[in-house]
């Protein structure tokens, strides 16, 4: 599976990019917060073309819970070759996903090593989820949160206003 | 061979729309318009249903003495809107619904485009072409 490969990568590369001391990017904790939101917004842009052609052969989706299901079933397995492998909801809008294994997290090692590290490799798919949710008519709130490398929890609140 | 295509986004405003006879534009944008209210129909109609599948083509919406205009709405609650010339009976179902999958692909594509971006109008020369092959040739008399 040469792609995800490539996927892994390059973005790598674009975390290594964002992170570079640059002159003009502000090192300090105002440059890092900027980094992360323009790796939340592409992955934001790549979530919404995902969002359109993903689900091009599925039936018309009933309902959240459904759109939810396709993010852990088909979105994850057509980005990461996996299926996510928790999804738990408290029924007013918030979901948790859970992932024991993300590829993106599991060639840094496992346990607490690299922890203050990580948020910078997951802005990309919180964008991601967020994108797809968006054009699939949904408005929401995507968080992550790693407690032992390569798990992590991806947390979508839903915006119901 | 359609007559007219529009291309509805969610909010309902018009990302694109072509007619072929460019005399009387303003006929088939008040019947994309007025068709909008059958589609909305449909989809809550699929909402309520206790029916498990749920198409994305939604058929003929309505007829009127020249012309019909057919539905389809995508996961995106994107809408495609197609008039056609009621005079032209040999057109089957699947070939409305090939016509739409074509639509929905070339709208995916523009959608992958970088230089789109969502929610603007569709400006897409290989979406324009596509959408050409897809309409009536006037016939040209001398």
């Amino acid at each position: 599976m040469v792609d995800a490969v490539l996927f892994e990568l390059l973005h790598t590369e674009m975390v290594a990019e964002l992170w570079a001391p640059d002159s003009d990017l502000d090192p300090g904790p105002g440059g890092q917060r900027t980094s992360l939101q323009v790796l939340e917004g592409m992955g934001f842009r790549v979530g919404q073309a995902l969002g359109e052609r993903l689900p091009r052969e599925m039936l018309a989706f009933r309902e959240e819970l459904d759109v939810l299901k396709f993010l852990c079933r088909d979105l994850w397995g057509a980005v990461f070759q996996k299926q996510m492998d928790g999804l738990r909801t408290n029924h007013q809008g918030t979901y948790v996903l859970q992932d024991s294994s993300f590829p993106l997290l599991v060639r840094m090692g496992s346990g607490l090593q690299y922890l203050e590290e990580v948020p910078k490799f997951l802005a990309f798919t919180c964008g991601l989820l967020r994108g797809t949710l968006s054009t699939l008519g949904i408005r929401s709130l995507v968080t992550a949160s790693v407690a032992a490398l390569p798990a992590c929890k991806f947390q979508v609140v839903i915006d119901r206003c | 061979m359609a007559v007219c295509v529009a291309v509805i986004a969610k909010e309902n405003y018009p990302l694109y729309i072509r007619s072929v006879p460019t005399e009387n534009e303003l006929k088939f944008h008040y019947m994309v318009h007025t068709s909008l209210d059958v589609v909305d129909e449909k989809i809550s109609a699929m909402g309520k249903a206790l029916v498990d599948q749920r198409e994305l083509y939604l058929g003929l919406l309505y007829p009127t003495e020249d012309y019909k205009v057919y539905g389809y709405v995508t996961n995106s609650k994107v809408k495609f809107v197609m008039v056609v010339d009621s005079s032209n009976t040999a057109l089957r179902d699947n070939e409305i619904r090939s016509m739409f999958r074509k639509l929905h692909n070339s709208y995916t594509d523009v959608m992958c485009n970088p230089f789109y971006n969502p929610g603007d109008r569709i400006q897409s020369r290989a979406f324009d072409s596509m959408v050409t092959s897809m309409m009536i040739q006037e016939p040209r008399f001398q």
